[in-house]
C-alpha cells in the first residue's frame, strides 16, 4: 500500500515542503499588493505608463527579446569565426567581449547616450547630457582598439612560437624544433 | 514521465508540442549546467542581500517614523524604524554607495544567470504538475522583480523618468516583490545549489583550458546541452568574462561615489561630470533656477524665522555670520549613489535652537524657499543635537553659490543629501519631553 505522502506526490508534483514555500511566498505577494494598492499600478490614463506594464515589460524585453536577439547574433559570429578561422587563434571571443562591453555600456546609459529626459536632468544637475554620446563612442573605440591590439599580439605569438603543429614542407625548416 | 494532477491536461500538452518548440530547444552551448548555475547562484545569494538590505536601510535613513519616507504607507514592509544615526558621517555615503554601486556590478552577473537558466524557460510541457506551475509563477517574481529593480533603478540615476510613476513607490515595492520571490527561490533552491557547486571542484576548473572543457553529465532540470557544440571558452574564461564585466561596471561608475580623481572615471554618470576648481564647483542637486529661487527671496530680505520658543526669532544674514561659526568636512550623499565630501561652515544647529528658546529639542521642521518637492524636512533630536549639524552659509572658504543654497542650508553628517535642505528659510524647534 503506497503511503499518504507518496500519493500526495503524485497528485501535487512535489514534496509538502514545497507546497507550503510556494504558499507562504504567494500569501506575502498578496501583502505586498494589497498594501501598494492594486490602483497605484494601473494608469488608466497613459497605459504603457503602468507599474504592472513595466514589470511585465522586464520579464518579455529580457526573455523574449534581449535573449533571442543576443543569442542569435552569437551564433551568426560563432558560425563566421568558425568558417574563417583556419589559423590556431579564433578571433571569436576578440569580438565577443568587446562587443559585451559596448552593448552592456549602450543599454545602461542609454538615457545619458541618446539624450532622454533632458528637462529633469539640466534641473538636477545644472548640466546637459551633450557629452555622453561621444564619451560612449570612445569607449567603444578603445575597447574594440584594445581587443584587436591583442589579437594582432596573439596572432603575432602564434607565428613566432614553435608550433607543435609540423610546417608546410616550404616552410623554413629552422623555426620548429 | 510522470504526470502529476491532473494528468490528462500535463499529458496533452506534451503531447501536442507547439511548432518550433522543437528548434528553440536546440541548446548547444557546452558550458550550461548545474555548476555554472550554482556558482552564478551563490555570488547573487551573498551580494544581493547587500543590495537589498542597503535599500531597506535608506528608507529608515528617509525618517519614516516623521512620514517622510516615500513610500509613506509601506505597512510592515520595512526594517524596524530606528532613529538614524548621525555618525559615522559617512554612513549613508556607504549605504547608497553600496546599494547603487553593488546594483549597478552585478547587472552582468545577474544577465549571466539569467542566460545559464533560460533552456528551462522554452521547456515544453511548460509543466507536468501544479507545483510545477506554482514554481513558474514564483520564478516571474524574481525574474520580473530582479529586472524591474534594475531598469527603475537605472533611469532614476540618470534622471529619465519615461516610465511615468513614482519611482520610489515602483522601486520599493518591486524589490519586495523580488524579495518574495528571492525568499521562495532560495527555500527551494539551496540543496541543488550546493550540490552543484560541489560538483566540480573549483581547482579543476582553474586549470582546465578551453580544448579540455567538456559538458557536464546529464542533469534533471535540463540545463546541459543534449548536443553541445564544441567549448568557444572555458569554464575559467566563462568566469573571467562575468567577473570581468562586473569589474568593468566598478570602474566606470564607483567614481560617483568615491570622488577625488576617481569621479572622472564614472564615464557615463552624471555624477561623473566636471564642474570646475572653485569652492562651489562640486555636484549640484536640483539647481536654483529648476527650484524657482528668486534673487529679490535670496538678496537683503531674506529672513530667518526660528520657532519653537515663546516668541518667533527672526534673524538677517549679518546675525548669522556674526554668530560663532563651526567648521566641519561632511559628504552630501545622494540616495542616487553619488556623493561629495567639502568643508562646511555655519551656525551649530543647537546654538540655534537655544537661541530660539529649545534647550532640548526632540525634532526641527526646516522649510525652503524652495517650491515643489523635497522643499521641507524633519530632523530628528540626535540630527539636531549633532555637534556637525549646522546651518551653513559658507562652504569650502567661500560663500554658498546659489545653486549650492545660498544664503544657508543645512548639513548634517550621514542624513540623505535631498534632507539637507537648501535655500532654510525657517525653522521650528519642537521642546523635547
Amino acid at each position: 500500500m503506497r503511503s499518504l505522502l507518496a500519493r500526495y506526490r503524485d497528485f501535487y508534483g512535489s514534496h509538502p515542503l514545497h507546497l507550503l514555500v510556494m504558499l507562504a511566498g504567494f500569501a506575502l505577494l498578496g501583502y505586498i499588493v494589497a498594501t501598494v494598492e492594486p490602483v497605484t499600478l494601473w494608469n488608466p490614463q497613459v497605459w504603457w505608463q503602468s507599474i504592472a506594464v513595466w514589470f511585465a515589460a522586464a520579464i518579455i524585453a529580457h526573455d523574449l527579446v534581449l535573449f533571442p536577439v543576443y543569442a542569435l547574433a552569437d551564433q551568426l559570429l560563432a558560425a563566421t569565426a568558425e568558417r574563417r578561422h583556419r589559423s590556431k587563434v579564433t578571433a571569436l571571443n576578440y569580438i565577443r567581449i568587446p562587443v559585451l562591453a559596448s552593448a552592456l555600456t549602450f543599454l545602461v546609459f542609454l538615457p545619458g547616450i541618446i539624450e532622454q529626459g533632458k528637462p529633469t536632468y539640466l534641473a538636477a544637475t545644472g548640466q546637459t547630457q551633450e557629452p555622453f554620446l561621444g564619451r560612449w563612442l570612445l569607449l567603444t573605440a578603445a575597447v574594440f582598439g584594445i581587443s584587436a591590439a591583442l589579437y594582432a599580439a596573439r596572432l603575432a605569438a602564434g607565428r613566432v612560437r614553435p608550433s607543435s603543429v609540423p610546417p608546410p614542407p616550404d616552410h623554413r625548416s629552422d623555426e620548429s624544433p | 514521465m510522470s504526470y502529476g494532477f491532473p494528468s490528462r491536461l500535463w499529458r496533452a500538452l506534451d503531447r501536442h508540442r507547439p511548432p518550433g518548440v522543437d528548434l528553440v530547444q536546440r541548446w548547444r552551448s557546452p558550458l550550461r549546467g548545474p555548476w555554472l548555475t550554482a556558482v552564478l547562484g551563490l555570488v547573487l545569494l551573498i551580494t544581493l542581500p547587500i543590495v537589498i538590505l542597503t535599500g531597506l536601510l535608506s528608507y529608515i535613513a528617509y525618517a519614516p517614523q516623521f512620514g517622510q519616507a516615500i513610500p509613506a504607507d509601506v505597512g510592515w514592509l520595512k526594517l524596524p524604524t530606528f532613529d538614524w544615526p548621525t555618525s559615522p558621517s559617512w554612513l549613508y555615503r556607504l549605504n547608497q554607495g553600496l546599494h547603487v554601486g553593488l546594483g549597478l556590478v552585478l547587472i552582468p552577473v545577474v544577465l549571466a544567470k539569467l542566460w545559464s537558466v533560460i533552456p528551462k524557460l522554452f521547456v515544453w510541457p511548460p509543466a507536468l504538475s501544479v507545483s510545477q506551475v506554482l514554481e513558474r509563477i514564483s520564478l516571474m517574481l524574481i525574474v520580473g522583480g530582479i529586472l524591474f529593480e534594475i531598469v527603475t533603478g537605472v533611469l532614476n540615476i540618470q534622471y529619465d523618468y519615461i516610465f511615468g510613476f513614482s519611482f520610489y513607490t515602483a522601486h520599493y515595492f518591486g524589490a519586495w516583490v523580488f524579495i518574495a520571490g528571492f525568499l521562495m527561490h532560495i527555500a527551494l533552491k539551496i540543496p541543488r545549489m550546493l550540490t552543484g557547486v560541489r560538483s566540480i571542484p573549483f581547482r579543476d576548473v582553474l586549470r582546465t583550458n578551453r580544448a579540455d572543457t567538456r559538458p557536464e553529465p546529464p542533469d534533471p532540470d535540463g540545463l546541459v546541452a543534449a548536443d553541445p557544440a564544441p567549448p568557444t571558452m572555458s569554464r575559467r574564461g566563462a568566469l573571467a568574462l562575468v567577473g570581468g564585466g562586473a569589474l568593468f561596471m566598478a570602474v566606470i561608475t564607483a567614481g560617483q561615489a568615491v570622488g577625488g580623481w576617481t569621479r572622472h572615471t564614472a564615464l557615463l554618470l552624471p555624477r561623473g561630470r566636471d564642474r570646475g576648481d572653485g569652492p562651489n564647483d562640486f555636484q549640484v542637486n536640483k539647481t536654483a533656477a529648476a527650484a524657482r529661487i528668486v534673487p529679490e527671496s535670496t538678496g537683503e530680505n531674506w529672513r530667518l524665522t526660528l520657532t519653537g520658543g515663546s516668541t518667533p526669532v527672526v534673524l538677517d544674514r549679518a546675525t548669522l555670520t556674526a554668530m560663532p561659526q563651526h567648521t566641519a568636512r561632511l559628504p552630501i550623499a545622494c540616495v542616487e549613489g553619488w556623493s561629495t565630501t567639502e568643508t562646511w561652515t555655519g551656525v551649530k544647529l543647537r546654538d540655534l535652537a537655544t537661541l530660539a528658546g529649545v534647550a532640548t529639542p526632540r525634532s526641527a521642521f526646516v522649510t525652503s524657499l524652495e517650491r515643489g518637492g523635497f522643499n521641507r524636512a524633519m530632523l530628528q533630536a540626535n540630527q539636531v543635537s549633532d555637534p556637525d549639524s549646522i546651518l551653513a552659509l559658507r562652504v569650502n572658504g567661500a560663500e554658498l553659490s546659489l545653486d549650492h543654497g545660498y544664503p544657508a542650508r543645512i548639513i548634517v553628517p550621514a542624513l540623505p543629501g535631498v534632507h539637507n535642505t537648501k535655500w532654510v528659510s525657517s525653522i521650528a524647534f519642537q521642546a523635547g519631553p
